[in-house]
């Protein structure tokens, strides 16, 4: 079996044992979260040896070019030397700014990196502790002219190391390091009269979020539709913020979706694929962005491609859990 | 004389071809449950090569590949029915798309062609 070699420590790998699993049972802190293949946590070089192309799906073209794969993913067939978490290429040192509630369970936390963070509203960053525990967030707000920090949307998890990290009093002014972006779901100009479909669950919000902003802020003209998901009504919030834009907009439509609650203006009941489909059956042409809950992106996904939209117009960002 | 997969506009229409392909496969009762539940960007990454491969575009599937890449699928109940029934998706994709009877037909023997491997046959012996 291939051996991996890594900070001086040599592991034979196991049959079919990936090199994060390896790594962390040789004592390797390697960072890591979603073991899936989704959150980039786990993102390593190999600086000998070829990684698996299976491990770099998702990797950024550039980076992929330069041997980074995701060690969650990766089998190799062959001996791999590899470089994991402390390569500077690879993160943004950064501080935080402010932590404030955004709703019953959602925290606004506020970073400012060190140095320019080239980013698209809607992509994902992990965000990183200095003792090394990683955890995948989506960027809600980019550093722009006027102001530099970047927004993230943090459930709070009961038990949740990071969220319970970040929630505690005194957050404002600790260091911690952004590594990414990585995703695909942002707003691309060029083709301001398509229509939009934007459909997210929880803190899905985020990225939907920035991406309306970026597209209301282009000019787009085509028909922007919202929709935020939530077992109950307490789970949405920016509510008064996305009536806001609504208002005036002749072409931005906010709709809000629980499974539970009183039937209320613009708040429709059912579940968040049921509701989009029976909303707007047809949406061949529409581009579409789909966040949250993984199982319900997966379903929407399939509805929504059935419904007409093609392929390479549909992205996809489910939100996968840390993994233990 | 250019073949199919020049004709529709080689790569670049591979993926509305996809789009029409896969939409009716998951579409229809006598095939959707081998495509569904697979993630979709991997299912559309095949159905790319697939459709390459019989239109006579650029492709690298051996009959090997086939077999290994149906097998669990076999196991679950693959049939001759099944084969049939992507064939005949794959006819109206192509008239949807355009192409001429002749053309399809054409298709529809290559497609045939790897039934053998598909559903884990014994290869033909070789005379």
């Amino acid at each position: 079996m291939p051996t991996v070699r890594c900070r001086g420590a040599a592991i034979d790998l196991a049959e079919g044992e990936t090199v994060l699993a390896g790594l962390l049972r040789a004592g390797v802190p390697v960072s890591h979260s979603c073991r899936a293949g989704a959150c980039q946590a786990c993102l390593a070089r190999a600086t000998a040896g070829t990684p698996p192309a299976a491990s770099q799906v998702g990797v950024k073209e550039t980076l992929r070019a330069r041997g980074y794969f995701l060690a969650c993913q990766a089998r190799p067939m062959e001996d791999l030397t590899v470089a994991v978490d402390d390569d500077p290429a690879l993160a943004v040192g950064a501080r935080i700014v402010s932590v404030e509630p955004l709703g019953a369970d959602v925290l606004l936390v506020r970073v400012r990196p060190d140095r320019p963070f080239e980013a698209r509203a809607g992509q994902f960053v992990v965000l990183r502790r200095p003792d090394g525990l990683a955890r995948s967030y989506s960027l809600a707000r980019v550093p722009d002219e006027r102001d530099d920090t970047i927004e993230l949307h943090v459930r709070v998890i009961p038990g949740g190391r990071m969220s319970g990290w970040l929630a505690a009093p005194g957050r404002a002014g600790d260091p911690v390091e952004l590594r990414g972006p990585a995703g695909d779901c942002f707003y691309v100009p060029g083709r301001e009269s398509q229509p939009l479909l934007l459909a997210g669950t929880g803190t899905g919000l985020a990225p939907l979020v920035g991406i309306v902003a970026d597209a209301l802020r282009a000019g787009h003209s085509g028909p922007i539709r919202l929709v935020h998901g939530a077992r109950t009504p307490t789970g949405h919030y920016l509510v008064h913020q996305l009536e806001g834009w609504a208002r005036p907009s002749p072409n931005f439509e906010y709709l809000r979706c629980a499974l539970h609650g009183d039937p209320a203006q613009n708040l429709a009941l059912g579940s968040l694929d049921e509701v989009v489909i029976a909303r707007w059956p047809r949406l061949a042409g529409h581009r579409v962005f789909l966040c949250g809950d993984p199982e319900l992106v997966a379903r929407l996904r399939k509805r929504v491609f059935l419904a007409g939209a093609s392929l390479a117009e549909i992205h996809a960002d489910p939100f996968v859990p840390s993994a233990p | 004389m250019p073949s199919l997969y020049d004709q529709l506009g080689g790569a670049a229409a591979l993926d509305q071809a996809v789009d029409i392909f896969y939409r009716k496969v998951l579409s229809d009762d006598r095939v959707a449950r081998f495509f569904d539940g697979v993630d979709m960007e991997r299912q559309a990454a095949k159905q790319k090569a697939f459709l390459t491969m019989v239109l006579g575009g650029p492709n690298h599937y051996t009959g090997k590949d086939m077999r290994e890449g149906h097998k669990h699928l076999v196991a679950h109940g693959l049939d001759d029915s099944h084969v049939d029934a992507v064939i005949q998706l794959l006819g109206e994709t192509l008239r949807e798309l355009g192409a001429d009877e002749a053309a399809i037909a054409q298709v529809a023997g290559i497609a045939n062609s790897v039934r053998g491997d598909v559903l884990g046959r014994p290869p033909a012996r070789a005379s």
